[in-house]
């Protein structure tokens, strides 16, 4: 973990919300892990005062990417910062997905909604390193939240889409898109990021059909680091129930360990 | 060279800038970004006898400059403190102190009872603020009267120095302070978190599912700094200043209405090297007007 008060920004891309940056971090991008996350500091000024936990996007030599989608005041000046802006961050943070040597051979599903693609891209990287087949779901709302569609492709990535509106892709939720692809698919393992409705969906299906899970969940947090108690969670451990830290023992969690709340999907 | 050390009475302080309890965790999540040996002091989170679940997320929200929080002191117990913490800081260098919780006035004694046979702590900061059981949930710090009893109960046993941490949301802070001062209590932290909530439009519902929470951060600090400046004229005991302090200029405003130490609390983890910053900001500042100790400058606000 480090802190890094001035990462230049190499790269920006936008898509309407969605928001790509590259910054050089040399450190972090030596230490980072898929899954893992960064906070970063929106503005020096005391509003907004707390930095914004960020998904590490990929990582490239010495730099770093992330990807978010503007949903605030917060991530709006992230996405307002330009090439040659600085990045005051702190990471990486957290705990990642499991990336073990057991994988090789085998075929995994990568599944992301919206804005939950960001750790994904890195973790499918890392995955076809170690010699696993990763097959990427990937659904938005419309054809505008699903922006790196072409990215996946261009790299050679086996890749499914879905949109809500049926604009680009299956029509329907990137869920059903999954759970039809099951017919002729059988994944060793499931990794997810996404909206709260559709990551217990996916856990859902997961449990049903016996498939490992991982998932990696969204918090608002103070610190990032621990220190705060903020971001907690109800996980299942030893049968026992507890606020866990997001940001400490997490983002990343096994599917069974998750206690999803009740909602419709 | 500016000697920043300041002298509580109680506890010599080698700078007067410690953090606050519940934004420093237990100390040992900050080694990475801050050195402890360079603080003052810290405090750790506070404690109550047993873990403690704390309330249901979220637990935070943010507001213009500041921070709502409802963690409900979610902790591990003295007994995991003391076997698992304790031996990590006992080797700094500097004042651990820490922060004691009670659900009844007996608990709080129970927690410094047990840690009275524990080494390595300088001083006790009494978290009053903590709902009372026993009392239909109001916290002993609402009334000069429960102020008065719990810092009395504590004080008769306790062997280490008592410091009381108490609430701002009161209608006449100095006649609280008086009521620690007159039960013993060797220093007063001025002051917790600000009651407050935040509603989510769309849904029509509180931010926070304790509905409520403490607003912290910059936004508070003018408030505090009211309530430091009207204390230090009537008590006699140390005050240590917290709210909203980011920067060296902030402690300072602080220690000038009568602080004699200050608490970093939120921005801790807006930039966590802001204790060091600070200390380093004093310094300057100190060398800049020609001043050679830094207890020269407590309580010299010219009305």
């Amino acid at each position: 973990m480090h802190k890094e008060p001035k990462a230049p920004i190499i790269h920006k891309k936008t898509w309407g919300d969605y928001c790509l940056l590259g910054f050089q971090a040399e450190r972090l991008a030596a230490e980072a892990q898929p899954g893992q996350f960064i906070m970063a500091r929106p503005s020096d000024s005391l509003h907004p005062l707390l930095r914004r936990p960020i998904s590490i996007h990929s990582v490239l030599d010495d730099s770093i990417e992330i990807y978010f989608q503007q949903t605030g005041i917060g991530t709006t000046l992230l996405g307002q910062k330009e090439k040659g802006d600085f990045l005051d961050i702190i990471g990486p943070l957290g705990k990642g997905f499991h990336l073990e040597s057991s994988l090789q051979g085998k075929s995994v599903a990568i599944i992301g909604g919206g804005r939950g693609i960001a750790p994904l891209y890195f973790l499918a990287h890392r995955m076809r390193n170690l010699g696993a087949f990763p097959r990427i779901y990937y659904g938005g709302r419309t054809i505008n939240d699903i922006p790196l569609r072409q990215k996946f492709e261009e790299e050679d990535f086996e890749i499914l889409l879905s949109t809500d509106d049926g604009s680009f892709g299956f029509k329907g939720l990137v869920t059903a898109l999954f759970q039809k692809s099951l017919q002729e698919f059988s994944p060793f393992r499931i990794f997810t990021c996404g909206p709260e409705a559709m990551m217990a969906k996916i856990a859902q299906i997961a449990h049903d059909k016996d498939i490992s899970s991982e998932f990696s969940l969204e918090a608002i947090m103070g610190c990032g680091f621990g220190a705060c108690w903020g971001c907690v969670r109800k996980l299942r451990k030893e049968n026992e129930e507890e606020w866990s830290k997001i940001c400490e023992e997490g983002p990343v969690f096994q599917g069974d360990q998750i206690i999803w709340e009740k909602e419709e999907l | 060279m500016t000697d920043l050390s300041v002298d509580l009475g109680f506890l010599r302080l080698k700078n007067p800038v410690l953090t606050a309890s519940g934004t420093f965790g237990y100390g040992v999540e900050f080694t990475p970004f801050v050195d402890l040996n360079k603080l003052g002091g810290f405090v750790v989170k506070g404690l109550y006898f047993h873990p403690r679940l704390g309330n249901p997320p979220p637990r935070l929200v943010e507001t213009a400059s500041g921070l709502i929080n409802a963690i409900g002191l979610q902790g591990i117990g003295v007994k995991r403190f003391s076997e698992e913490i304790l031996p990590r800081l006992k080797n700094y260098e500097t004042a651990l102190i820490v922060n004691v919780c009670g659900e009844d006035d007996e608990e709080y004694a129970a927690v410094v009872e047990y840690l009275d046979k524990q080494d390595g702590i300088a001083a006790y900061e009494l978290n009053i603020s903590c709902p009372n059981t026993k009392r239909d949930g109001r916290c002993p710090a609402l009334s000069p009267e429960t102020t008065y009893a719990v810092v009395d109960l504590v004080k008769k046993t306790s062997v280490r120095p008592i410091i009381t941490k108490l609430s701002p949301n009161v209608t006449d802070i100095v006649e609280i302070a008086l009521a620690a001062q007159e039960g013993g209590s060797d220093g007063i932290a001025l002051a917790n978190t600000y009651l407050a909530m935040a509603v989510d439009v769309e849904k029509r519902s509180p931010k926070l599912a304790n509905v409520f929470g403490g607003l912290s951060g910059p936004a508070i600090k003018p408030l505090t700094l009211r309530m430091v400046f009207q204390v230090a004229q009537k008590v006699q005991i140390p005050i240590i200043g917290i709210g909203g302090i980011v920067s060296g200029n902030d402690a300072l405003e602080y220690m000038i209405a009568g602080a004699s130490a200050i608490e970093v609390g939120t921005a801790n983890f807006v930039d966590p090297e802001t204790t060091t910053k600070i200390i380093q900001d004093l310094e300057i500042h100190c060398r800049k007007a020609g001043i050679q100790s830094i207890e020269q400058i407590i309580g010299t606000l010219k009305v």
